[in-house]
Order: C-alpha cells, then sequence, then structure tokens
C-alpha cells in the first residue's frame, strides 16, 4: 500500500514538472512550483520524515513561493525565449539526467539497514540521545545538540543572504542617481 | 487583494492562528515536529501576510525594518553566546551539559536558547527579505 501511495505521489510530481516545462506565465509556474513542495512534503511524511516534510511545506511551499511573487513584482510576470543554442541546452539537460540515473544505481534502497547513513553514528543517536540528550525528539537533538555547531554555521548562511539581498536591493538614493548619471 | 473583503476577513481570522501555531512550534520542537527554522517561517510567514492584506506601512508599525534587522543580528549572537557561555563554564564550544546543575537540565536549557536564536533570525530575515523586495522600485 504504501509503495503504491508513493509511486502515484512521485507520478504527479512528475506531470507537476512537466506542466512546469510547458507553462510560459510565471504566476502559474509558481503556482505548480508551490503544489511541487507541497507533494515532496506529502512524500517526506510518507517515509517518517516529518520534521522534513514540515520545512518543506514551510519554506518551499508557503514562503519561497511569496519571495518568487513579490520578486516577480519587480521584474514581469511573463518569460522571455530566446530559441538559439537549443540543441546545446538539450544535450547538457540529456547528459545531465544520464549522469543522475547512472549515479542513483549506486544508492542504497530506502530504509537499506546496511547503508552508511544507518550504520554510522545514526543508531548511537537512537540508542543514547535519551540518556544524554533527554528530549523525545531525536531530530532536535542532533540538530540543536550534537550537530550543534553545524546549526550555528546554517543560521550564519540565513543571515548572511539576508546582509546579500538587503545590499543588492536597498541602495542608496546617492547610488541610484550615480547608475542614473551613467 | 486589499479591497476582496472575504480574503481580508478570512486572513484576520487566520493571523492570530498562525502566529501562535508558530510559537507552538517553536516552543515544542522539542516533543513534537520542529523546531527554529520551521517556527520563524511560520511566524514570519504570518507577518508577511499582514503586510500583504494591510499594506506594507503597516506591516511596518508593528514589525519594522530596523527591528528585524536588529533581531536576525541578535538570534545569531544568542546563539554563538550560548556557545561561548559554555566555553566560560568550563566544557567545549557549544556542549550545554554545563549549563546547568545536571547535564540533561544543561541540554534542554541550551537547545531552548539555540532554538529560539535560530526562530529569532529565521523570521527576521524572511521579513527583511520580502520587505526589501516590496521596497525595490
Amino acid at each position: 500500500m504504501e509503495d503504491f501511495i508513493i509511486i502515484f505521489l512521485l507520478s504527479l510530481l512528475t506531470i507537476t514538472a512537466v506542466a512546469i516545462i510547458f507553462m510560459r506565465n510565471m504566476l502559474s509556474v509558481i503556482m505548480l512550483g508551490s503544489i511541487y513542495s507541497l507533494l515532496s512534503a506529502v512524500i517526506f511524511v510518507v517515509l517518517d520524515a516529518v520534521d522534513v516534510a514540515f520545512t518543506e511545506a514551510a519554506v518551499g511551499a508557503g514562503i519561497s513561493s511569496v519571495l518568487f511573487l513579490s520578486a516577480f513584482a519587480v521584474t514581469g510576470k511573463r518569460q522571455v525565449l530566446k530559441q538559439k543554442n537549443k540543441l546545446i541546452a538539450l544535450i547538457t539537460v540529456s547528459l545531465t539526467a544520464a549522469a543522475l540515473l547512472y549515479a542513483t544505481s549506486d544508492m542504497p534502497y530506502v530504509g537499506d539497514p546496511n547503508s552508511p547513513a544507518q550504520t554510522h553514528v545514526a543508531s548511537r543517536y537512537i540508542e543514547q540521545s535519551g540518556s544524554e540528550i533527554g528530549i523525545p525528539n531525536i531530530v532536535t537533538s542532533v540538530l540543536a545538540s550534537y550537530r550543534g555547531f553545524d546549526t550555528l554555521g546554517e543560521v550564519a548562511v540565513v543571515f548572511t543572504a539576508m546582509i546579500a539581498v538587503l545590499l543588492l536591493l536597498l541602495r542608496r538614493e546617492e547610488d541610484q542617481e550615480i547608475d542614473r548619471e551613467k | 487583494m486589499k479591497n476582496n473583503p472575504i480574503i481580508k476577513q478570512t486572513s484576520f481570522l487566520l493571523i492570530p492562528v498562525i502566529l501562535l501555531f508558530g510559537l507552538y512550534v517553536q516552543f515544542h520542537g522539542d516533543y513534537g515536529p520542529g523546531g527554529g527554522f520551521q517556527a520563524g517561517v511560520i511566524f514570519a510567514s504570518g507577518l508577511i501576510l499582514y503586510a500583504l492584506i494591510e499594506g506594507q506601512a503597516k506591516a511596518e508599525q508593528v514589525f519594522s525594518m530596523r527591528l528585524a534587522r536588529i533581531l536576525a543580528a541578535s538570534g545569531l549572537l544568542l546563539y554563538a553566546g550560548v556557545g561561548v557561555a559554555s566555553m566560560f563554564l568550563g566544557a567545549n564550544f557549544l556542549d550545554y551539559n554545563v549549563l546547568a546543575h545536571d547535564p540533561l537540565h544543561g541540554q534542554h536549557w541550551g537547545i531552548f536558547w539555540v532554538e529560539l536564536g535560530v526562530g529569532l533570525t529565521v523570521t527576521s530575515v524572511m521579513l527583511s527579505i520580502f520587505y526589501a523586495f516590496t521596497h525595490f522600485k
């Protein structure tokens, strides 16, 4: 049953992705992208990764759609198509897809107990985090305590992204005048 | 969108629930799914919804750009500060065991403050980016 649900959701993902390719109106592309994120969130729930599903639904389907929408308020809503170099694009995409498909043959099956993800530190987290950290959600223990240093880096990345966006978009009046004179 | 009464009334019903849910996800992350990242995004989306309905100016009366920038930096500082505090108490950077009398309590406190820092930074960063786009002409 679970296999059937995942296959069904994955085919919906493929349909959404193909629909995005043929869309020319950016508004529809954003909405379909949001649906794509929601579908992936549902797949994560089926795979028992509720924390990841939560993030995907909030960030992928929620905030990024709003940010894209406000970005298109600046740039315009229609995609301008350039017809040249179609062959090179096709070759690049096919090669990348072939490389990805080839790489997936080496991936362990989902839930394989002998996969590297399960044999390394995961068992320690599952067995010891109750007595070492003492909170029920193992994901939070890993994220905030065992891997606290990584999470500090992630927060720094988010902060740096904000600085970059503000520097690019909120230029001072004088700078804008200099640009106009050029 | 601002003039549509249905959207406006529905959003006004939803915004308090979204903000409350954000706080729940923030402070319940130890026990259920969620944590600072998700809570920050949910809280920010509530405020962004308010900005979309009532306009940028009113939203900035609630949560100004300046406040967003200060909170973004202070969230990161709070996180790093927990690390420095544990260093001063004689353990490694971000080793929460020493933050309280017994290691489990210390872990609890450390995770609480660290997640709060994450939540503050993520909320403010999302809002700042949204404000920056809407200010850009």
